[in-house]
């Protein structure tokens, strides 16, 4: 039985993941802005077979909350074993080349709040020699595009950092899962109005989460169809890949 | 999924709608800048014709509304948010003991769409409608306003909203009374009945002492055989079958079939007499799970594309007691002289235990459901049942209709503009502009 924690747990696949484990009978620690949405999802969760559910209202931004919850979950849990970081934003693009805020919101969202929470739990588990962390990145952090490069390279670092987190905890037996996603059909893409064949509904991904966990893959994409397709767009040289449209 | 979504599963009419995801049960119905359209509720598109249609105008997609609230086991007392599908109620109590206390033949309904439907099943004789087994639920305004519902609080609006098609506001939450079951089999009796005079008998015998009752008829006999199909009557089985291997349907989805070529005379003449005489024995018993015996078309996944693109038409009917048989008769009658024909024609008497639904469709008489391709043929012969249906004082389903005229509709429902009383000023659909405008 697991002991984990999600951040961004009302996130559209944070919460079909959870509803998985919640079937596995796990305990679980639910962390995200809304109280409303969290207690709508927790007991859902717990309908489904959850051990034990419990919440907390933080946004992740707000670092100097990260200690308190992180030790709530643990003493909610009475230990903590998973964690799945699953919040982020997805900014409009052109947004962020007008504006370095509009930026920094997103570097201070999708990747400073992010380090911040995995130093915490890094260092506890690392200590107690045992756990797993799952953090969704994404696809878009494989090359960046003008479409979504500020977005891309929040996730790009994202990714970096688990390589190297996983390097680390590896002689401690901690297990780190890089998860990354192609296109959801989620509220966070809902201003993309066409959404075509390549968008995968949050229950599949989640699956894709469960297995990845369960296995204690390292980097996984999701569906798996993206991992050939960005091997080719990572493959492509610079001087053409700087002149395509996408 | 896409756009594909947001049609009737008889794929007629089409319509366009701009659509927004209600995600939170406690937050406002979305709605997007400066928009003054009407609004309907969407659940899982499974109803035939355009109730679930509001084209020009917008759809509130409710499906995201899929949580759990509470699940009292001891008791068989579930709360779950409106756009919960049947089959995850059926797959979350069944291990627990418990059972859905009335079922469609299909579980890919959403339990609003139930309400809004007041849907019912081969146990309609002993257990009415779905919303007879409603507690209570949420119902939201377009004004934000938000009431509790049930047969004690706002008594008015609970009646009006089963049976009330999505027009009286979005349904959030529900909460209703499961049934007891022993085991997630059920022992079926599969009797074979030459004519109509078979099926009233063995309807009335088995009504008794079976808990779901229902026939196929196979529609394209006439004469002396007019009438003729199989009866299938079964009970829950008991506790003795708990633990035997469930055999599980794999579902499939039917590919896209380019036109409706499939279903013509020929085929239909063919499948109908295949399936009569697929049971060589007068009275077959068997054990079914669950599933194969609720849903077998679940199975099929979409085969609503088996009449192609311009999809098909469903004509459910009640005939009340009093000349039930004969204007059933006639009916049959009509059906077989056209050779339209129908693969899936069911045959069930409905019960009088009374919905506490304003509009609810089923009234104690029998029932006739019966489907064909979409050509102006059928569209005729459908006109010309509904003149049936009209004399013996019946009526249609507006779940399955997307042609009954405004005049057929308001004899069917007399109540109507009660019930126009309790539309949210700003839900509509396409079903509604129909079948109360202006007659032809």
């Amino acid at each position: 039985m697991r002991k984990l924690m999600i951040i961004g747990a009302s996130s559209a696949i944070a919460e079909a993941t959870a509803r998985l484990f919640a079937m596995d009978g796990d305990r679980m620690f639910l962390v995200g802005r809304d109280s409303a949405r969290l207690e709508a999802i927790a007991d859902d969760l717990r309908v489904r077979g959850a051990a034990q559910v419990a919440t907390a209202i933080m946004d992740a931004t707000d670092d100097d909350l990260h200690a308190g919850v992180v030790e709530q979950a643990i003493a909610e849990m009475d230990g903590l074993d998973t964690v799945l970081i699953a919040h982020g934003t997805m900014p409009d693009q052109a947004t962020t080349e007008r504006s370095v805020d509009a930026a920094r919101a997103v570097i201070e969202t999708n990747l400073f709040s992010v380090v911040s929470l995995l130093t915490l739990v890094a260092n506890y588990m690392e200590q107690q020699r045992e756990g797993l962390i799952a953090v969704i990145s994404s696809v878009a952090g494989d090359r960046g595009r003008k479409s979504n490069y500020t977005y891309g390279s929040s996730k790009a670092a994202v990714s970096a950092y688990l390589q190297g987190l996983r390097n680390r905890l590896q002689t401690a037996g901690v297990h780190v899962v890089t998860i990354k996603p192609g296109l959801v059909d989620t509220p966070m893409m809902a201003r993309f109005a066409d959404k075509n064949f390549l968008y995968a509904q949050p229950a599949r991904i989640a699956k894709g989460i469960r297995r990845a966990i369960n296995r204690k893959r390292n980097v996984v994409y999701l569906p798996a169809f993206w991992r050939p397709i960005m091997f080719v767009v990572r493959a492509l040289p610079e001087s053409l890949f700087k002149r395509l449209n996408y | 999924m896409g756009q594909n979504r947001y049609q009737s599963w008889g794929r007629y009419p089409k319509a366009e709608q701009t659509v927004l995801k209600m995600l939170w049960r406690h937050e406002p119905i979305p709605s997007s800048d400066g928009a003054t359209g009407s609004i309907l509720p969407f659940g899982n598109g499974r109803s035939y014709g355009d109730s679930c249609l509001n084209d020009g105008g917008t759809l509130i997609d409710t499906r995201s509304l899929d949580r759990f609230i509470h699940f009292d086991p001891e008791q068989g007392i579930l709360r779950c948010e409106a756009g919960v599908l049947l089959s995850d109620i059926v797959e979350l109590i069944v291990p627990r003991g418990w059972f859905l206390p009335v079922t469609p033949a299909t579980q890919y309904v959403t339990i609003g769409g139930a309400i809004a439907n007041d849907i019912h099943g081969k146990n309609h004789h002993r257990s009415g409608t779905f919303g007879c087994h409603v507690s209570a639920f949420e119902l939201l305004r377009s004004d934000g306003s938000r009431m509790l519902c049930s047969e004690i609080e706002n008594p008015e609006w609970f009646s009006a909203t089963i049976g009330g098609l999505g027009l009286t506001g979005v349904i959030t939450w529900v909460e209703i009374l499961l049934k007891p079951i022993m085991s997630p089999h059920v022992l079926e009796e599969t009797i074979r009945f030459a004519n109509l005079d078979e099926f009233f008998s063995i309807s009335e015998e088995s009504d008794t002492t079976f808990e779901y009752t229902v026939a196929w008829i196979d529609c394209t006999a006439k004469g002396e055989r007019l009438g003729r199909g199989l009866f299938r009557r079964a009970n829950h089985g008991a506790a003795s079958l708990r633990g035997r291997r469930s055999t599980k349907y794999t579902a499939q989805v039917l590919p896209i079939v380019p036109s409706a070529l499939l279903v013509n005379r020929i085929s239909l003449r063919a499948v109908n007499s295949l399936y009569y005489r697929n049971q060589i024995q007068a009275r077959r018993t068997r054990t079914k799970h669950f599933e194969s015996f609720f849903y077998p078309l679940d199975a099929v996944g979409r085969w609503n594309r088996m009449y192609g693109s311009r999809g098909f038409l469903q004509y459910q009917c009640v005939l009340p007691h009093s000349d039930g048989a004969s204007a059933l008769r006639e009916m049959l009658e009509a059906v077989a002289a056209s050779g339209l024909g129908s693969f899936l024609a069911a045959l069930k008497l409905f019960g009088d235990k009374e919905s506490p639904g304003l509009m609810s469709f089923p009234r104690p008489g029998v029932t006739l459901a019966l489907d064909f391709p979409n050509k102006p043929k059928a569209r005729d012969l459908l006109d010309s049942l509904d003149e049936i249906t009209r004399t013996a004082g019946g009526a249609v389903y507006p779940a399955k209709d997307a042609r009954m005229s405004p005049k057929s509709y308001q004899v069917y429902f007399p109540k109507w503009e009660e019930f126009a009383r309790y539309i949210d000023p700003r839900c509509s659909s396409s079903f509604w502009r129909r079948v109360t405008g202006p007659a032809e």
